[in-house]
């Protein structure tokens, strides 16, 4: 990652233009070509620095559900837990953390109904107490970090 | 939102085609024109149904090793304003108020840190700290150490 890659991350994380050819707007302001961008656009996403490009969607703002929740998986049977959590289209992202709550999972489903059955069938699936923690209040949101 | 908003959505799940005409791209797949592609992820992005159209790095390349949810416990009665407070720290990412699970889980104030060094991310929470001040009756900070999904939804 040189410092044109650092810029593409920093800039293509704050928005990007809804017009015809947008890629070539930003490789503009960025003073490589179109296909530049593009190309490491690719790259960036193919290596893993970027998990993800394009719009970011609000479950809740569809009408959906939303929620985060824990397991304690214990750690013979992590990696068993995990790949049963991740198997769920309805689980977003899925975190471990150095807690004995150590899998931590986003649950966004069409509807909130949906929220509670797929709680149910993980716990009854898993064997374990899952922990659902949705959100109360939202006092502050903002993903971007700098490269 | 409508089924075409529907079907926008789904065909830009795995996110936006890598070509010079993007929204052209989709409305092919779609047999819409451009215009209208564009029009409707205007619209919703007008809506906040769109949070914006962008890049999602993963924190661990870009050297942010030390992600830490912190979390507290604060009284009821004031996590309104000190929630506040902490999610206007430049290095929170989220702040979001959820219920405890007593006894076990007391916490009701989460704040979410990033930082390159284990120096930095001690130093974000004991930011917090100060800032929360008597109000802290208890916290913890539990440190991601590996991403095991991640895909386009936000998170909550």
């Amino acid at each position: 990652m040189d410092d044109i890659d650092r810029n593409i991350i920093n800039t293509l994380q704050k928005g990007f233009p809804i017009c015809e050819a947008p890629y070539l707007k930003i490789a503009i302001t960025l003073h490589i070509t179109e296909t530049e961008l593009l190309d490491r656009l690719k790259n960036l996403l193919a290596n893993g620095t970027l998990t993800r490009f394009g719009p970011l969607y609000n479950a809740e703002q569809l009408g959906g559900g939303l929620t985060l929740a824990a397991v304690k998986a214990p750690n013979d049977r992590f990696d068993e837990i995990a790949g049963i959590i991740n198997a769920y289209p309805e689980v977003a992202h899925n975190y471990a953390r150095n807690h004995e709550l150590n899998i931590w999972f986003v649950i966004a489903t069409e509807t909130p109904e949906h929220v509670e059955k797929t709680i149910r069938a993980i716990a009854q699936q898993t064997g374990l107490t899952v922990y659902n923690m949705p959100k109360l209040k939202e006092y502050f949101v903002n993903l971007q970090l700098e490269a | 939102m409508d089924d075409i908003d529907r079907r926008l959505m789904h065909a830009t799940q795995a996110g936006l085609p890598l070509t010079a005409e993007p929204y052209q791209r989709l409305a092919e797949q779609l047999g819409l024109s451009a215009a209208e592609v564009m029009a409707r992820l205007t619209a919703m992005q007008d809506q906040g149904i769109i949070r914006r159209i962008g890049a999602v790095p993963n924190h661990y390349q870009l050297g942010y090793r030390f992600n830490g949810m912190s979390v507290w416990d604060v009284p009821d009665g004031q996590i309104d304003e000190l929630g506040r407070q902490v999610g206007q720290l430049p290095f929170v990412s989220h702040c979001y108020q959820r219920p405890r699970h007593l006894p076990e889980w007391p916490y009701n104030l989460f704040a979410m840190v990033h930082g390159k060094t284990q120096t930095e991310a001690d130093s974000q929470i004991a930011q917090i700290a100060d800032v929360l001040g008597t109000a802290n009756r208890a916290n913890q900070v539990l440190y991601s150490t590996k991403i095991l999904k991640k895909t386009g939804f936000r998170s909550p």
